[in-house]
């Protein structure tokens, strides 16, 4: 056998970069968008490079990869990249050829768009596709919201860009806590105990220690040789969980979508923002989460109404205010609205300045 | 195949349908004709069906590999094992079509034919194998160039935006950076080691496409220190509508340079007459706001590098954090040694007081950013805060006495 090999890290990135890049490296000057999902970026020495960008389900086969590398075999000399929003960017220097990406992408069913003032792709997790604690599913959601919003991707008609985030439980493996919009899988009761199985499964101590809360005791009757669980103090993170299957935290008619608005990275004009909480909760209701859907549009739509021109959901939420927003978007102030988890305080208004 | 009424409703709608794609594989493959009758599953119970697994992994690594297994194997035994692969991903995910389809020769010949492009680490990622098929995916990936990225306490795969390959406004080499950064801490990845996961991310500019300042441990944002360059003519030329706002990404056919630039300049430090626009640069905060609507007639400065700031990590356990700026400017040339020491410093004072699963983010909030900034060897830069404290709770140490003694500001 031959001698294995590790630690090797992966292939440097100067073998995938097409001439054009290579040659004008750290050397380009301005870009242009010639229309939405094209875009053209000029070097100080004239060259031009074309990128043609599209939308991909990011859970995908090797038959769409081998797909796209098709396109980029035919126009592109084999060269393409994908974006940190899994969206998929075709690379030219042929600007005669963007007609012929654009359609062959059509023909796949790859949509072009995610440029400028737009919805781009939805960062997302794993969902019930792969992962052992969501509330919901990630790929599902996505699906039926981006068809909702499709008519945004391939457009550049809102105040700013929107970038949506999904993550399917509050561990939040996708990014979402900075997401102009939100949508958050959450649990809403405590793991239930199975005792019999616990007994066989777990290790009490591992599972005891797992709970980042302390909300985990061993069971008072020594002989049941099992946990209990202080329900007021646990969080639904499903942590035990992992630990010990025996504490499913699911309940099938409980869990479901929350959704958290107003949050950005970038730091352009206002410095970077977190999502807060918009909707508190959304039924769980595949395949196509109707009401998650209706919710985001009316969101994205009132935005755009009111927003001024350049300004993000969150600044735009903040200029008006958030009893204002509540009302526009019309959506009922709750108990769970008010922080009363650690810092709490820096949220509630100690100003005169509010709305009727 | 296993029949999907519910999964089916998905196939319809303009956006690209993952169950279309998926039930091309099932047609060919059982793991994934059973991966979307367990999917059905869910859907019509409204639960997960997978459980959290064992250990796997191949040969002297402790990541890379997540072990995953449904809780109903007998109805689905394609995917009774179906392990999570983790391939870090190329700087700036570029790729050739060659090297796309070897790695898809590799997966279609030992796993799922599923994968994520990509995980939101950045890695590109394998899903669904079995642990026979490890050590031999393995092989082939590190035949052909390829290796795992990290998992569990470990580092984790950097990422890093397009940068200096194609983007105008990268301050530093974002794409080198990351490799290097890689390279330099292979061991750290493969073998688990850390309280907790550690994250490095890499934006050129203070637009942060990677969302560095909100995923990763060490944020490394690009920025610059002289002033931005102006071509006047340019600014006219917006003014005048002859070029389009953003490049062309707004629905406005004109700039307003005075309402939607010099009015929106965060810090009121450009003034424009009609003809000339001035910026104050020693009062510009770098938002990238103006450069980001004028890309033709404004760029970031030459004096350039990066901001280091650290400490985000996802909401569990005290709430989400943002990192904060510890380094406001760090020179990034290759082969950046001060940057690899100073995260080595980290992970090391970390490692040494940090509790298990303890984020390094939090670690700094329960031993003070005073005993942070000593532990690592920095001096305390007031950019570090966004304001001062407002309670007179602070504490004097006998070493403030003596470095007040001997006329110094800080304790060396
Ligand atoms: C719907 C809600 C949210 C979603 C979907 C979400 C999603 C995500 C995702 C996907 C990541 C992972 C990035 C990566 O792969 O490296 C992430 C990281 C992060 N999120 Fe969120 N997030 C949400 C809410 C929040 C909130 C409310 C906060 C704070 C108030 C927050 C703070 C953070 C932080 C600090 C990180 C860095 C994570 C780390 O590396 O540990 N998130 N979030
Ligand atoms: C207690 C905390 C967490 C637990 C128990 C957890 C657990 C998991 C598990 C089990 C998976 C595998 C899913 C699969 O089967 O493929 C996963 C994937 C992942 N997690 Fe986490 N996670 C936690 C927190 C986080 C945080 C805070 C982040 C980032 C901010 C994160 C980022 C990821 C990423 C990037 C993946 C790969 C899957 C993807 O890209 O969608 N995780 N996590
Ligand atoms: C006209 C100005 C801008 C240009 C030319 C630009 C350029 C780029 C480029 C080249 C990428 C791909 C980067 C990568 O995948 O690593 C990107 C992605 C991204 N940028 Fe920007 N950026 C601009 C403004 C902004 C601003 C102001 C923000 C945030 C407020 C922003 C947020 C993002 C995000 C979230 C992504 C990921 C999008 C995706 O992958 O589809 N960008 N941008
Ligand atoms: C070194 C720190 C401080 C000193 C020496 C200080 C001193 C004082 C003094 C001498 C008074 C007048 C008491 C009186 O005769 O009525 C006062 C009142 C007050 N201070 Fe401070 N203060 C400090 C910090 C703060 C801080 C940090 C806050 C709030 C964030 C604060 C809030 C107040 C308020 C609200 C009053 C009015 C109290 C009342 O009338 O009941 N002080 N302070
Ligand atoms: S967000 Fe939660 S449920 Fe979703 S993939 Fe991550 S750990 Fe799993
Ligand atoms: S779900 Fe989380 S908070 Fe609740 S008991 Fe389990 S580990 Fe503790
Ligand atoms: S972070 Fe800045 S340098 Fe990097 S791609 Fe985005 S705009 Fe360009
Ligand atoms: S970068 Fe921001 S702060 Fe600086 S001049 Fe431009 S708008 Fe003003």
């Amino acid at each position: 056998m031959s001698e294995r090999i590790t630690d090797i890290g992966p292939p440097k990135y100067d073998k995938f970069l097409p001439p054009v890049i290579k040659d004008n490296y750290g050397k380009w000057k301005y870009h242009e968008i010639l229309e939405p999902g094209v875009l053209m970026h000029v070097s100080e020495s004239g060259a031009k490079i074309f990128s043609v960008r599209g939308g991909s389900g990011r859970l995908v086969s090797t038959d769409f990869i081998k797909e796209v590398c098709d396109i980029a075999d035919k126009f592109c000399d084999g060269y393409l990249r994908f974006t940190s929003r899994n969206n998929v960017e075709f690379l030219l220097t042929d600007q005669g050829k963007i007609a012929d990406v654009k359609d062959a992408c059509k023909k796949m069913g790859i949509p072009i768009g995610a440029t400028g003032h737009s919805v781009s792709n939805i960062v997302h997790t794993q969902g019930w596709v792969h992962c052992h604690t969501p509330a919901i599913d990630a790929s599902g959601i996505v699906k039926a919201v981006m068809d909702d919003l499709f008519e945004y991707f391939g457009s550049h008609k809102l105040p700013a860009q929107v970038r949506i985030a999904l993550a399917c439980c509050l561990n939040m493996c996708g990014a979402v806590h900075c997401s102009d919009i939100a949508i958050l899988g959450i649990h809403r009761t405590a793991p239930k105990v199975d005792h019999e199985r616990l007994r066989h499964l777990c290790e009490i101590p591992t599972t005891i220690a797992s709970c980042p809360t302390g909300a985990i005791r061993p069971h008072p009757d020594k002989a049941i040789k099992s946990v209990v669980i202080n329900e007021p103090r646990c969080m639904y993170c499903g942590n035990c969980y992992t630990m010990c299957p025996a504490l499913p935290v699911f309940d099938s008619q409980k869990g479901g979508v929350a959704l958290l608005v107003g949050g950005k990275v970038s730091n352009a004009k206002s410095p970077p923002i977190f999502s807060k909480l918009a909707v508190p909760y959304l039924p769980n209701n595949p395949p196509r989460w109707p009401e998650t859907v209706q919710a985001i549009r009316k969101i994205l739509t009132k935005y755009a109404e009111g927003a001024n021109k350049y300004e993000r959901v969150g600044e735009w939420v903040e200029r008006i205010g958030w009893e204002k927003f509540f009302e526009v978007c019309d959506i009922p102030f709750t108990f769970q609205h008010i922080d009363d988890y650690r810092w709490a305080y820096d949220t509630y208004r100690t100003s005169m300045h509010f709305k009727f | 195949m296993h029949k999907t009424p519910l999964l089916d409703q998905l196939e319809s709608g303009p956006w690209p349908s993952f169950i279309k794609d998926l039930k091309r594989v099932a047609a060919r493959k059982k793991p994934a004709a059973d991966l979307l009758g367990l999917l059905e599953r869910s859907y019509k119970d409204k639960i997960t069906h997978w459980k959290h697994g064992g250990i796997v992994g191949v040969l002297g690594y402790g990541s890379g590999i997540i072990g995953r297994y449904t809780d109903l194997p007998e109805e689905f035994p394609g995917v009774e094992h179906f392990h999570t692969v983790r391939v870090n991903q190329p700087s700036g995910w570029f790729y050739t079509t060659k090297a796309l389809r070897e790695l898809c020769d590799i997966w279609d010949e030992h796993g799922s034919s599923i994968l994520n492009v990509h995980g939101s680490t950045g890695d590109m990622i394998f899903l669904g194998t079995t642990t026979p098929e490890l050590e031999p995916c393995f092989a082939k990936l590190t035949a052909k160039g390829w290796d795992l990225g990290g998992s569990g306490s470990a580092m984790r795969s950097p990422s890093c935006c397009v940068g200096m390959a194609r983007c105008e406004w990268s301050c530093y080499d974002t794409m080198d950076l990351c490799y290097e950064a890689t390279q330099n801490f292979q061991f750290e990845m493969h073998r688990p080691s850390f309280p907790y996961k550690f994250k490095i991310k890499c934006s050129g500019c203070p637009n942060d496409c990677v969302a560095a300042v909100a995923r990763a441990d060490m944020s490394v944002i690009g920025v610059w220190k002289d002033d931005i360059r102006i071509d006047q003519a340019a600014v006219k030329a917006y003014a005048g509508g002859e070029l389009k706002p953003r490049g062309g990404a707004t629905p406005y056919a004109k700039l307003d340079v005075q309402a939607d630039v010099v009015a929106l300049c965060p810090t009121a430090c450009m003034a424009f007459d009609g003809k000339t626009l001035k910026i104050d640069n020693k009062n510009c905060n770098h938002c990238m706001h103006c450069i980001s609507l004028m890309p033709q007639a404004l760029r970031p400065g030459t004096e350039t590098g990066a901001t280091l700031l650290l400490g985000s990590h996802a909401p569990i356990l005290e709430g989400a954090q943002m990192s904060w700026v510890i380094v406001p400017f760090m020179e990034m040339e290759t082969p950046y040694e001060p940057f690899m020491d100073l995260v080595a410093n980290i992970t090391e004072w970390w490692s040494e007081n940090g509790k298990n699963r303890e984020r390094v983010g939090e670690l700094m909030l329960r031993l003070g950013m005073r005993a942070f900034f000593k532990g690592v060897g920095l001096e305390p830069p007031p950019q570090t805060v966004k304001t001062p404290r407002a309670n007179p709770f602070f504490f004097w140490h006998e070493e403030d006495f003596e470095a007040e003694a001997a006329g110094r500001k800080y304790i060396k």
